[in-house]
């Protein structure tokens, strides 16, 4: 917690900040006192870092997130392809086991580092700094973090970068948004994968997916593609340069969603 | 899934307060824990009792509060409860609202005990959030 600017005080605990309060005895005679800090105090700090690293290097940081399967290392596989030769990409692959996505990377001509986690089911902070001194961020212009196939972890976890983007295949349901509402509020854009399946399938309804993705608050947009069928990724690609160029217009960026800390943070830096 | 993961930093940060408030033990441990902060109450309890075994925090009450969902429109100004996946203005129906309460992950407070002859609270106590230093 950042001890100055009582940056996890929200709206919610605001009324527990008295300033004859923190030290109390209670009828046991323990001595309570307040912290107000958050339970992701560790990560977030770890995760300023890295997003002060990013910064230095005007390197745009993408963190990739949906259900194992969903297609995001293909979607990455065509995206480098496509703007390969426009922006020096890197990747940092999130797995709990095997090289494989890494090595798919890396057949594109494009850096990778593969992080496996072992038994756990989303990537921290920490781990992305690990992975950071493989990487030589002056070279690296687009930063993709494909996090661990999981649609319900990942979420909590700052990495330090500037946009979220999760993915649900049209295989998978039109409801998901409404299932898992944490990891489809914080996407800064959604994307409905393997839209080519949408000829031969009649029960997923890509409008309800977009509703389910405002109701949950959320006005990221919410494209359409297939990796199969290259127009369709046109929007993706739009979206990504649009951040690039904020990113090298100076602009600040972030994810939408954000801790009441980590916003509150920015305040404090620019003061 | 990760409420281990979760309990771990938590344990830090206790022992931490506790041992820069000079406490040999802390009784209680109070969180608040919204219903979109992506953590489950019940899975938070159980993690608690592994991740406190051994630690000066082995004998505290675990006490979670968990709040409701609150937004407020963008539209009309309203503040209503929502529920975790229809984040919707209860007034007027808009989904252009701000959340203001739900995916809070705060350590809230603590109850210290076990307090030594030269650390005696009150004397050179400083409650953390006071403390320049910062926490670790």
């Amino acid at each position: 917690m950042c001890n100055t600017c009582g940056c996890s005080i929200t709206p919610a605990n605001a009324h527990l900040v008295e300033e004859g309060g923190a030290l109390e005895h209670t009828h046991e005679g323990h001595v309570s006192i307040d912290v107000l800090s958050s339970l992701m105090h560790e990560n977030d700090h770890q995760a300023m870092h890295n997003r002060e690293h990013f910064d230095r290097h005007g390197v745009l940081a993408v963190n990739l997130m949906s259900s194992p399967g969903s297609g995001k290392t293909s979607l990455l596989e065509a995206t480098i392809e496509a703007l390969g030769d426009e922006f020096h990409i890197a990747v940092i692959e999130g797995d709990l086991e095997t090289e494989n996505d890494a090595r798919r990377i890396r057949a594109k001509g494009v850096p990778a580092v593969q992080i496996t986690t072992g038994s756990a089911c989303h990537l921290d902070a920490h781990m992305v700094h690990e992975a950071l001194h493989d990487l030589d961020l002056d070279a690296v212009d687009l930063l993709f973090i494909e996090n661990v196939g999981n649609l319900v972890c990942p979420a909590s976890f700052d990495l330090g970068h500037h946009a979220n983007v999760t993915l649900l295949s049209v295989t998978e349901g039109d409801d998901k948004p409404a299932k898992y509402p944490v990891i489809f509020r914080a996407a800064d854009l959604v994307l409905l994968t393997k839209s080519d399946f949408l000829d031969v399938i009649d029960d997923f309804d890509p409008a309800k997916a977009e509703r389910h993705v405002r109701e949950l608050a959320n006005p990221a947009d919410v494209l359409t593609l297939s990796v199969r069928r290259p127009v369709s990724l046109a929007p993706w690609l739009g979206w990504l340069r649009a951040q690039l160029e904020r990113r090298k217009a100076g602009a600040i960026l972030r994810p939408q969603v954000q801790s009441d800390g980590a916003a509150l943070h920015i305040v404090c830096a620019t003061r | 899934m990760h409420e281990l993961a979760i309990c771990q930093g938590l344990m830090a940060q206790v022992q931490a307060v506790a041992a820069k408030n000079g406490a040999r033990s802390v009784e209680r441990v109070v969180l608040s824990v919204g219903p979109l902060s992506g953590l489950e109450p019940q899975l938070l309890e159980r993690a608690f009792t592994v991740a406190q075994a051994g630690t000066l925090a082995a004998k505290a009450k675990l006490e979670i509060r968990c709040g409701p969902v609150r937004v407020c429109c963008s539209s009309c100004g309203v503040v209503s409860e929502a529920s975790p996946n229809r984040l919707l203005c209860e007034s007027c129906g808009d989904w252009k609202v701000k959340l203001t309460e739900g995916d809070e992950l705060i350590l809230i407070s603590m109850e210290l005990s076990g307090f030594g002859l030269d650390s005696k609270p009150g004397s050179s106590f400083i409650p953390v959030w006071q403390d320049k230093t910062g926490i670790q």
